[in-house]
């Protein structure tokens, strides 16, 4: 079986293990008290960079390769907690913030020693009231113990942890707009370098990483860094939660081991299609991986498996489409909400997203033509890589590979809707549109 | 105040005078404790606002007055932030807010008809404020998949909805009970300790659930 509840979600539905003392009844920050007790920074950095963790927020950069960019050296030094999950189809943090805050606390206290950080951020999502309220409810128990604060069990070493709650904005999930959404700005990306490793928060040396990464981290160095990396797979070591959603049987997160078979997952742990569906597509990783077919569902989920295929594992969120759903509505909800978040700052996100919203809607409307399909190609083509951040990109990898590999539907959808108008719905709707552009001008 | 002076205010350029500014004592507290957690000030700006909009129930220009001057910063520059992000009300708002996703794993599982029947049952349509104060709005992906479709009602997540459940939230609002008391997310145990008991745990049960 493919399951694997044996780290993140070791112990997950104990009754209030959100509270310090379940936690602590559980083992919790004995870890923190042996680390600094009897391991110098350096040799908790050597444990995570042998782990081979890979940042679970979606792009997959090695953790302690990260902590070991900051400088050395007495200055303010930040570690920000990226909780702003808001990819549709993720929703793994929420499940161990709110049942399991302290293993995160403990997690981004010793990640603090050993990259020599003294100011900790939780930056979580706005719409995350109650696993918010939750966080703040740990640190503060966590600063009564005297885990959090100056001086740590009397090791000399000290950091602070602020919960800091955002207000709705995909992009400040970016780790660079997070950063300016966290000094009171509105969320735009910035330009990269200065990486935030050098010059991150307030222009202080800067160590980014998911809430999943860092809960990872107090099993890493209690088992070893080495121990760890015999879970999993070579390069993508470790158990990973997987948020399965969409037209499964068994929704929900589940905690494997990478490299798992996809079809166990989906099958096994997930349920399979609805009754008496069958699978079309899948996001192997949140709305902005390129969708993959039932010919891949023998793929083994982990990083460079899924890469390979042409697509990522992202945040480790599944999304299911059955043969109910039409391609196009999928195509079009996707476009929607990456225009809805663009921050409009970069010109080919801002106006691509827009225009392939457009695009996509008169596929609907009938009014499209089968060549509307290349140039929904071309203008995703011309978004990737020419912006700050890859919130344009998000957009058009999976709309490019929907019209990519489900061609025949698309054409049949163009078609379809075109033959279902009439003369007169013709002239009135081009009349609206003219009229619209007109005034848009 | 007249819609032309609350534009004017709105966008003021200069830091209100803190003896100008009747600001509750509570929230005068509460800016200045938060202030104090960051090395700059300005980080505290988006908290700020949203306890000012928890307060007045929406950010009215005497709300950001208020943050404006304990903060000593202008109000245009506390607009600024506050139209970049989703959650912040620049117009009256209601005091219960219904947030329905209609993102993609939502959408798959039928959000859309579930949003057409709250917008029946609340008597508004997507976006607007019933007369007795309920706001109602489609919201982006929410971060609570397993249990699409649903919505948060007062920041509390609920689901996964079927067409019938919109009656009981709607219902239960009225009544100010527990909204649709046996499907809270937050009593929901893991995917792979639910689906063992078939759905169900305590105080949660979507034993249909697996087939909606």
């Amino acid at each position: 079986m493919s399951l694997s509840n044996e780290l993140l979600f070791d112990n997950i539905d104990e009754p209030n293990l959100k509270s310090i003392e379940v936690y602590e009844q559980r083992g919790g920050y004995d870890e923190l008290k042996r680390v600094l007790r009897e391991l110098p920074p350096e040799a908790v950095l050597n444990e995570l960079q042998a782990s081979g963790l890979r940042g679970r927020g979606g792009a997959g950069f090695a953790m302690g390769t990260k902590a070991g960019f900051l400088p050395k050296g007495d200055m303010d030094k930040y570690l920000c907690c990226n909780a702003d999950e808001s990819e549709p189809g993720t929703f793994k943090d929420r499940e161990l913030m709110q049942k399991n805050p302290h293993q995160l606390i403990e997690g981004m206290i010793i990640s603090s020693f050993a990259a020599g950080i003294n100011k900790a951020f939780i930056y979580i999502r706005g719409e995350y009231e109650e696993q918010a309220d939750v966080l703040e409810a740990a640190t503060k128990e966590a600063y009564e113990k005297g885990y959090l604060g100056e001086n740590i069990l009397g090791s000399g070493f000290g950091v602070s942890l602020v919960v800091h709650r955002g207000a709705g904005a995909y992009i400040c999930g970016e780790e660079t707009a997070l950063l300016d959404s966290l000094e009171g700005k509105r969320g735009n990306p910035r330009l990269k370098p200065p990486f935030p490793a050098n010059a991150g928060l307030f222009q202080g040396p800067t160590l980014i990483n998911n809430v999943e990464t860092l809960s990872n981290v107090s099993h890493i160095t209690k088992m070893g860094g080495l121990k760890y990396a015999e879970i999993g797979t070579e390069k993508s070591t470790g158990t990973k939660l997987v948020s399965i959603s969409g037209c499964v049987q068994k929704p929900g997160n589940y905690e494997i081991d990478l490299g798992t078979p996809s079809r166990e997952i989906l099958f096994d742990l997930a349920g399979g299609p609805l009754p008496g569906r069958e699978f079309k597509a899948w996001f192997p990783g949140g709305s902005s991986s390129p969708v993959l077919t039932p010919a891949e569902f023998d793929l083994p989920y982990d990083f460079d498996s899924i890469a390979a295929a042409g697509s990522m594992l992202g945040s480790g969120a599944i999304i299911m489409i059955d043969d109910s759903v039409s391609m196009v509505d999928v195509a079009l909800r996707t476009a929607k909400f990456y225009k809805h978040e663009s921050c409009g700052k970069c010109t080919p996100c801002r106006e691509g997203t827009s225009w392939t919203v457009k695009m996509l809607q008169r596929i609907d409307d009938g009014l499209a033509t089968p060549m509307d399909l290349d140039i929904i190609e071309s203008v995703c083509e011309q978004i990737m890589g020419n912006c700050l951040c890859v919130l344009g990109d998000a957009m058009a990898m999976p709309v490019s590979s929907m019209v990519k590999k489900f061609r025949p539907e698309f054409e049949a959808h163009i078609e379809a809707a075109r033959l279902a108008r009439t003369p007169l719905d013709d002239a009135t709707l081009a009349d609206e549109i003219n009229l619209k552009e007109l005034a848009a001008h | 105040m007249t819609e032309s002076t609350r534009e004017a205010r709105r966008f003021e350029d200069t830091i209100p005078q803190l003896a100008n500014v009747d600001v509750p004592e509570a929230l005068h507290a509460w800016i200045v404790d938060r202030m104090e957690m960051y090395p700059d000030k300005k980080s505290a700006i988006i908290p700020c606002l949203m306890a000012a909009q928890k307060t007045h129930g929406w950010l009215s220009p005497e709300a950001v007055d208020q943050v404006a001057a304990v903060m000593k910063l202008t109000p245009a520059q506390l607009v600024s932030v506050a139209t970049f992000y989703d959650m912040f009300e620049l117009e009256p708002s209601g005091n219960r807010t219904i947030y329905m996703c209609t993102n993609i794993s939502c959408m798959l599982r039928g959000a859309d008809q579930v949003m057409e029947a709250l917008e029946e049952q609340v008597g508004v349509k997507n976006g607007a404020v019933s007369e007795d104060g309920i706001f109602l709005r489609n919201f982006e992906c929410l971060g609570a998949c397993d249990i699409a479709p649903m919505a948060s009602v007062d920041g509390q997540f609920i689901g996964p909805l079927t067409v019938e459940d919109a009656k009981t939230i709607v219902e239960d609002i009225r009544a100010g009970r527990e909204v649709l008391a046996t499907k809270h997310l937050s009593r929901r145990p893991v995917a792979a300790t639910l689906w063992e008991n078939g759905g169900r745990a305590e105080g949660y049960d979507v034993s249909e659930g697996g087939e909606i």
